[in-house]
């Protein structure tokens, strides 16, 4: 394999980390808040949130690039406050990355967290522990399995990203371009077999994700 | 701890808490006396035990009413208060134990002990698995102890705070029945020397008369009577009670004559004398009350009509095995039903059909008025 698609590939998996990075303490946070509470916006916060599972990623991107382009209204803010560019720019691949896989992993987690009898949390909470506590000694533990096994599944949806990337991400190679913009780009330049290196190569992250996943899932009774 | 200078030692509560379609389950004035025994609230299921439980330990809102223990608020809806669970320091062991699962036998001990230090804590668990007879099994996980021993756990883990009140729900059930037996003595012994004000949901006879001392029967959501345990169980004051604890035998009558504190009472075709009520007219209807176990049977004994002791002849219907005791139902002029060990049964050499004595003690004769409705105590 050629340097460059090495380093398409060592680029991919380091933003698709840091949008795991990203997503992991907002999405425990707020699966936990639609697991166990009930509060006013819940519907409004949880269809804004599985929205990207439904929207075309294009479309996703394109609301992305709006919001965070030089001139969008956080894009602006950020770039005034912190001479900060996103759009275009490495940050946006991880935001993209982010946004697409985070209902994924806010899912799974929010099925693991449903899963735990209640009951556990009501004896700690006659024990004199804290709703933090709590999340940190009864509901994580308890739900590390379908937790690791969400993770995975948003890891691998980041590694495949395509359409919202490549709108608010654009192809700057090694800046920007991700494994599916650069298969993309191959097919178009006619480099048909380049482009099924690079496919193979993604082939095999993702089913190596799905098949930990569902490792983790089919046996939630082994200690992990 | 300095028990007399609490002003009202044991629980106060008036509260009702209502369930779409379901029960309401109204609370009065539930106290459980000044002393540190244990109270035992019982009823069938679905009569609403539990919730109440769950509403004193603050898992569960009332939807109106109000707690109060030890003259301390704990609920009052009328001001929109609920103090949380976490400071009403109490120890509550659930039905089915929920020991957390990821956690060792010495950390579930462990979880409510968070605020002493290392060597503290490692102290009092070691303490607590002393206590419940479990050194060794320390670094166990819950899903290889036996029932029995999650039991044990559960406890420990709820009263290694020394909360104020333990609350449990059914304690036994989960169990199966040779445990139940040996683990209700050891529960009963252990709780003793807690000496902490306890009280116990269930619906299990066997273990209301092993471990309570007092007895607060609910029905449908209310509570009908309350009294020492083997008090509520003997004299019953309504047929509601009466058909909760089993009462095995309930049988209509009528006073026919009453005379220096005793009633004769017409059941069937016999007549029964029984401790009088003051306020019961000739003529006035009842009903009988016999507990199985208060009746003797005597064969070959002759039968004296109008005596204290009752005998009665009657003749055996059937004879029902129970393992180690048989039930047999009786016609003595009404039915009535005893109950005889296996040794006595072979003694007599009873079978269905012989002629025998009955002899009940007029005491163990309860008698209910009919005007008693269910509700009051």
């Amino acid at each position: 394999m050629t340097h460059e698609a090495w380093q398409f590939i060592s680029f991919t998996v380091r933003m698709a980390l840091l949008s795991m990075l990203v997503i992991v303490p907002p999405g425990l946070a707020l699966a936990w808040c639609l697991a166990r509470h009930q509060w006013r916006g819940k519907v409004v916060v949880e269809t804004l949130t599985f929205l990207p599972l439904v929207l075309p990623p294009v479309v996703t991107g394109l609301i992305l690039l709006q919001l965070f382009g030089r001139h969008g209204v956080i894009g602006h803010w950020l770039y005034l406050h912190g001479g900060m560019d996103v759009a275009f720019t490495w940050r946006a691949v991880v935001l993209a990355l982010a946004v697409m896989s985070f209902p994924l992993f806010v899912r799974a987690v929010q099925s693991a967290f449903e899963e735990i009898d209640p009951l556990y949390e009501q004896i700690a909470r006659t024990l004199g522990a804290s709703e933090w506590r709590i999340f940190f000694t009864i509901l994580l533990p308890l739900a590390r399995r379908g937790i690791l096994a969400g993770l995975l599944l948003a890891f691998a949806r980041a590694l495949g990203e395509f359409g919202a990337t490549i709108i608010v991400a654009g192809n700057i190679p090694g800046q920007t371009t991700t494994l599916s913009v650069a298969i993309y780009q191959a097919v178009q330049l006619g480099q048909d077999s380049y482009a099924w290196i690079l496919a193979g190569v993604s082939a095999v992250l993702a089913c190596a994700a799905v098949w930990l996943s569902t490792g983790l899932l089919r046996h939630p009774k082994r200690a992990l | 701890m300095n028990r007399a200078a609490q002003p009202a030692p044991g629980i106060q509560a008036h509260f009702a808490k209502h369930f779409g379609g379901g029960v309401d389950i109204c609370v009065d004035e539930l106290c459980t006396g000044a002393h540190t025994g244990i109270t035992v609230l019982f009823g069938a299921s679905g009569s609403g035990k539990t919730t109440v439980l769950r509403c004193l330990a603050g898992l569960t809102a009332p939807d109106e009413g109000w707690i109060r223990f030890a003259g301390e608020t704990w609920t009052d809806t009328a001001r929109g208060f609920h103090l949380p669970p976490q400071q009403r320091h109490i120890g509550f062991v659930p039905q089915h134990y929920a020991l957390f699962p990821h956690l060792s036998v010495a950390h579930n001990i462990a979880f409510g002990l968070h605020a002493s230090t290392g060597a503290e804590r490692a102290a009092r668990v070691a303490d607590m698995l002393r206590w419940v007879g479990l050194e060794g099994l320390a670094d166990r996980l819950p899903r290889d102890l036996s029932g029995g021993q999650q039991q044990r756990v559960a406890l420990a883990r709820a009263v290694v705070t020394r909360p104020r009140l333990l609350l449990m729900d059914e304690p036994l059930s989960a169990l199966d029945a040779p445990t139940r037996l040996r683990l209700g003595v050891e529960l009963r012994g252990l709780l003793r020397q807690l000496d902490i004000p306890s009280l116990l949901v269930t619906h299990d006879r066997h273990e209301a008369l092993t471990l309570g001392d007092d007895l607060v029967v609910m029905d449908q959501g209310r509570m009908i009577q309350r009294g020492p345990v083997h008090e509520v169980f003997s004299h019953p004051m309504s047929l509601a009670v009466a058909g909760i604890v089993a009462m095995e035998t309930v049988q209509p009558g009528c006073i026919v004559q009453a005379a220096d504190g005793l009633v004769t009472v017409a059941v069937g075709t016999a007549h029964l004398t029984a401790i009088g009520l003051n306020t019961l007219p000739i003529g006035g209807e009842v009903y009988v009350c016999i507990r199985a176990e208060n009746v003797i049977l005597l064969k070959g004994a002759e039968a004296l009509t109008a005596s204290p002791r009752n005998h009665l002849p009657a003749v055996v219907r059937a004879l029902h095995d129970e393992g180690p005791i048989l039930r047999i139902d009786l016609d003595c002029g009404f039915p009535l039903m005893a109950l005889l060990t296996k040794q006595a049964c072979t003694e007599l050499a009873l079978k269905p059909n012989d002629r025998v004595t009955v002899l009940v003690k007029a005491p163990q004769v309860h008698l209910i008025p009919h005007a008693t409705v269910a509700g009051g105590y």
